[in-house]
């Protein structure tokens, strides 16, 4: 590049050059890259969209059809019904929602608690809940499928094949409660003895300032929670046997292996799956981005 | 009644005491200022009016009560926060009305006493704002609403104008003084800044390192600093200092029989009873203090200087001198006074009757 | 006024150490019980041998279970078969979701389409990847033979690219938290070390690995480290991209290994072995990685 006439660092100066160097490259080019990325992306997508809506034997053409010229959304019916899709859809809101609301609940106890409050042992016990992310799943599987269907200690009970299995192990987590914390702490320290002087004692503060303060910290753990709750498999594939419980993630397996023949069910099936989670990403992309980039990026 | 009283409270944090054996009375409304640099303890000192600390030791009373064990709500207090401390979620209207929720005042006495507070603060209008939306003199107004709208017996002030701009601050400054007289209260107000303190306060109490130096009424902590500390923190542009030895005059040029204090580059003439007070006190080195609008510069000066600064504020001059040792003497003078050159040789004259005297060791002033 | 009575501190404070206690105490509960006392008690299942009926008693055998499966070939073949899965599966995964995310951190319009569509795959869980995927690689009708890869006996079936297949549908669905982590990266790094990188006139791929990389080390780092704490958990794809024969065809990670004592083999010995083992080689591998790349990451000045 050759030297500007004045010699000044000028950032405004630095930017009209990037600018003008951006626009004499052909944006075309960007763009196709671009496109040819998404569709990469996308291509199993779009292939389980195509192969839903196949006549079956469209779907043994070799090439494979790229377009359905005559979409069957039988399919999705036949999903949803035979394919039991509802239930399981059904299934897996009422799981996912209540470890959701857990996860959340005990989050925003424990983080304003870690924050806000004194009392002994708290370090202690933080540092307890950290551990809690160092755990591995596999590690305590073993022992909770016991504790499942035979109670613990002096109480027995038997939750296998019961929503309580698929949810009471997950209702809490040491990430959603480190997230709260963080945010929490935040909250400027006078707007603690405002309050104090104001006559709100902890709890009234935390409903009424602490929390709402905080509502952006608790959607992404909320999206986060979801998400995870969501797409969990090796456990509901561990805790039910009984059909009626089946979540949508084990109800596709079961659906593949019961539709070998009928792979546009199987495809609707997966589509099913994923449309919630599509919706909630496109309402809330930026809430999910907050939730998930959470503990990699410094500040 | 909203008589407020420190009785040897101290408060150390660890190893640290932030306030020292603080004895202080304030009377029912009374414009008390708090005043010190940072770290005096003056905010811990609110604080624990307020409740919001405890003391290590010691006795707080507000109103006829003692109230060490009484929670900060109870205490019949408000307070101003110097970040205003506004609930960002809630609009105005929540803000102000939020002292009064948590007491159960029912809804038709808490809309009362809302709107009076929005109208004695010029709020009309804001209510239904919330704080970002607002001005940075509006949210310090909404920031008094909600302190006045309980009525407390006292008021608790930290700092709260050092984030607004100047202009704005000296405007605040007249309406806070009549505030406090229409509402006829107690206030306790904390700055770091003189000049609030002086233009404001019934008394000033002046804080250092958690201890308390004078107590007064602004124009006797001026006119009578208890100690250096007070006596350069009191006064702008500040007093001068100048450390000095004691003599009977009829030794060097001058064969006048008067006491002086020889400082560099020249001396100070005292009176006799000064000349008395430092002999009885047994002083041979004193330190000599004079303001700058009492330093003159003339032909019939007694101390040598040569002109360093000149400062032009339109108003007056500040001419800055260095003595022979090294040290800096202000004088303030008219600004139709032709200003001198800088490296001019001057001479600096004080009256006597102007001179304040403390001791070298304690920083004490000195006084029959 | 309300007539109150006053309320002395030393009160105040113990009972805001109670409400401590109290709220932290249901996420404790549901800690104890899930997690630490599983963790604890598998060490103590560990000690013990299951009979292949499972309502006869079982042995205590001390570590000579333990033994036994760790030295197992076996064992030795899910460590290396889960090894080569997370090869095969992190680097890719990072790499894409960095090329996508510099390829999307653009001032176009419409390129919030563009980031939607790459973020889109976060949305797919394993399960409907993994359907997926089964269909592209099904030798009849799926896409990736239709294309010309179509080895005998095909791809699933096919001890050569079973695992290789597997890691590929792992990368795919990892593509959009990948690449939604690196954008967040890139977004941290201010505008203006980037455009100097491009007004000096480097070229893009010289700029992308002596400019991009070393200032989005801390974020490739801590990718690198979860990533592979994920890949050695993986299980959804193994179980229905090759729901049997695991070992033959050279996917039998781990995890899955575990879970076939557990369901089939019923054998809660060898899996609490097993578990314990998963755990120790990822904390190894993590503290391993963590000495290893600190040292090469460039925190911001």
């Amino acid at each position: 590049m050759p030297p500007s006439p004045t010699e000044r660092p000028d950032r405004q100066l630095r930017r009209a050059r990037a600018r003008r160097a951006r626009r004499s490259r052909p944006a075309f080019l960007r763009y196709l890259v671009l496109t040819v990325l998404a569709l990469v992306v996308l291509f199993p997508i779009y292939v389980a969209v195509v192969g839903s809506l196949l006549v079956p034997d469209q779907l043994v053409h070799r090439p494979p059809a790229l377009f359905p010229t005559d979409p069957q959304w039988g399919s999705y019916s036949e999903a949803w019904s035979a394919g039991h899709f509802s239930r399981y859809l059904v299934n897996s809101a009422i799981v996912t929602l209540t470890i959701t609301a857990g996860q959340v609940i005990t989050s925003i106890l424990a983080g304003f608690a870690f924050a806000m409050l004194e009392f002994p042992f708290k370090r202690t016990i933080f540092v307890v809940f950290l551990a809690t992310m160092m755990v591995p799943f596999e590690v305590t599987i073993v022992t909770n499928l016991t504790t499942i269907s035979q109670g613990i200690g002096p109480l027995h009970f038997d939750w296998h094949d019961t929503y309580r299995g698929l949810t009471v192990p997950f209702l809490a987590t040491g990430f959603g409660a480190f997230m709260l914390r963080q945010a929490f702490l935040q909250i400027p320290r006078d707007l603690r003895d405002a309050a104090t002087v104001d006559g709100y004692g902890n709890l009234k503060f935390m409903a009424l300032v602490a929390v709402p303060l905080v509502r952006p910290t608790i959607a992404a753990l909320s999206v986060f929670s979801f998400l995870g709750a969501w797409n969990q498999y090796l456990w509901p594939l561990l805790v039910t046997d009984d059909d009626r419980l089946r979540t949508v993630q084990i109800g596709l397996k079961q659906l593949r292996s019961t539709a070998l023949d009928e792979i546009n069910v199987t495809l609707a099936g997966t589509i099913l799956a994923a449309a919630p989670l599509v919706v909630l990403l496109i309402l809330f992309q930026k809430q999910l981005i907050r939730g998930l980039t959470a503990g990699a990026v410094k500040g | 009644m909203g008589r407020v009283a420190f009785e040897h409270v101290t408060k150390q944090f660890g190893d640290v005491t932030a306030v020292d054996d603080l004895t202080l009375d304030v009377e029912d409304r009374e414009f008390l200022v708090l005043l010190g640099p940072s770290g005096c303890g003056k905010t811990t000192a609110l604080r624990l009016l307020a409740g919001l600390e405890d003391p290590t030791d010691g006795t707080i009373t507000i109103g006829e009560r003692v109230v060490n064990d009484v929670a900060a709500l109870d205490r019949d207090i408000a307070m101003v926060f110097q970040s205003y401390a506004l609930y960002p979620h809630m609009t105005v209207r929540r803000n102000i009305e939020f002292p009064l929720r948590s007491r159960k005042v029912p809804e038709a006495e808490r809309r009362e006493l809302v709107s009076q507070a929005v109208a004695t603060l010029g709020l009309a209008g804001l209510e239904d704002r919330r704080p970002a939306q607002l001005s940075g003199g509006q949210r310090q107004r909404v920031a008094l609403a909600r302190a006045i709208v309980r009525r407390p017996q006292v008021f608790l002030m930290d700092e709260p104008l050092s984030n607004l701009d100047a202009t704005l601050r000296v405007q605040t400054r007249a309406e806070l003084v009549e505030l406090q007289r229409r509402l006829e209260t107690t206030v306790v107000y904390v700055t770091h800044d003189q000049v609030e303190a002086m233009t404001m306060a019934n008394r000033i109490a002046i804080l250092d390192q958690g201890v308390l130096q004078q107590v007064g009424a602004p124009h006797d902590v001026y006119a009578r600093p208890a100690n250096l500390f007070v006596a350069r923190f009191i006064g702008s542009p500040p007093m001068n200092t100048v450390t000095g030895t004691v003599a009977a005059g009829d030794d060097g040029d001058d064969a006048s029989a008067d006491p002086v204090v020889r400082v560099s580059g020249g001396r100070f003439e005292l009176t006799a009873e000064q000349a008395k007070l430092l002999h009885d006190q047994g002083l041979v080195e004193v330190v000599v203090g004079v303001r700058p609008e009492h330093t003159e510069l003339g032909p019939d000066g007694s101390v040598d200087a040569v002109v360093a600064v000149v400062e032009l504020l339109g108003h007056e001059q500040h001419v800055i001198c260095r003595l022979e040792d090294g040290g800096l003497v202000i004088a303030r003078q008219a600004d139709d006074r032709t200003p001198p050159d800088i490296g001019t040789p001057v001479r600096l004259a004080a009256e006597p009757a102007r001179l304040h005297l403390f001791d070298p060791r304690s920083g004490r002033r000195i006084e029959g | 006024m309300t007539a109150r009575r006053p309320t002395s501190r030393r009160a105040q404070r113990r009972r805001e150490a109670a409400l401590g206690y109290v709220l932290v105490a249901p996420a404790l509960v549901v800690f104890a019980i899930f997690v630490f006392y599983p963790f604890a008690k598998n060490f103590e299942l560990a000690l013990y041998r299951n009979p292949p009926f499972p309502h006869l008693p079982r042995r205590y055998v001390g570590l000579d279970q333990a033994v036994d499966v760790l030295t197992s070939a076996d064992f030795r073949e899910s460590v290396w078969t889960t090894v080569v899965f997370a090869i095969l599966s992190v680097p890719a995964g990072i790499f894409l979701g960095l090329a996508l995310a510099v390829a999307a951190h653009r001032r176009l319009r419409g390129i919030g389409i563009y980031r939607t569509i790459f973020a889109s795959t976060v949305t797919s869980s394993v399960a409907v990847a993994s359907v997926i995927f089964g269909t592209l690689f099904n030798p009849v009708i799926g896409w990736i033979p239709a294309l010309g890869f179509n080895p005998r006996p095909p791809v699933l079936e096919n001890p050569d690219w079973a695992l290789p297949a597997v890691a590929l549908v792992s990368v795919w669905q990892n593509i959009g938290l990948s690449f939604i982590i690196m954008s967040a990266g890139l977004q941290a790094i201010p505008d203006e070390l980037l455009e100097a990188a491009e007004i000096d006139g480097a070229r893009p791929w010289r700029r992308f690995w002596r400019v991009t990389v070393p200032l989005m080390s801390p974020t490739i780092y801590f990718t690198i480290v979860v990533g592979s704490i994920f890949a050695f958990q993986a299980f959804g794809q193994i179980d229905l991209l090759t729901p049997s024969n695991q070992k033959l065809l050279g996917t039998n990670v781990l995890t899955y290994y575990i879970f076939s004592n557990l369901r089939e083999r019923q054998d809660p010995g060898t899996a609490a072995v097993l578990a314990i083992a998963l755990f120790a080689i990822t904390l190894l591998l993590t503290l391993t990685q963590m000495r290893l790349l600190e040292r090469r990451v460039h925190y911001a000045a």
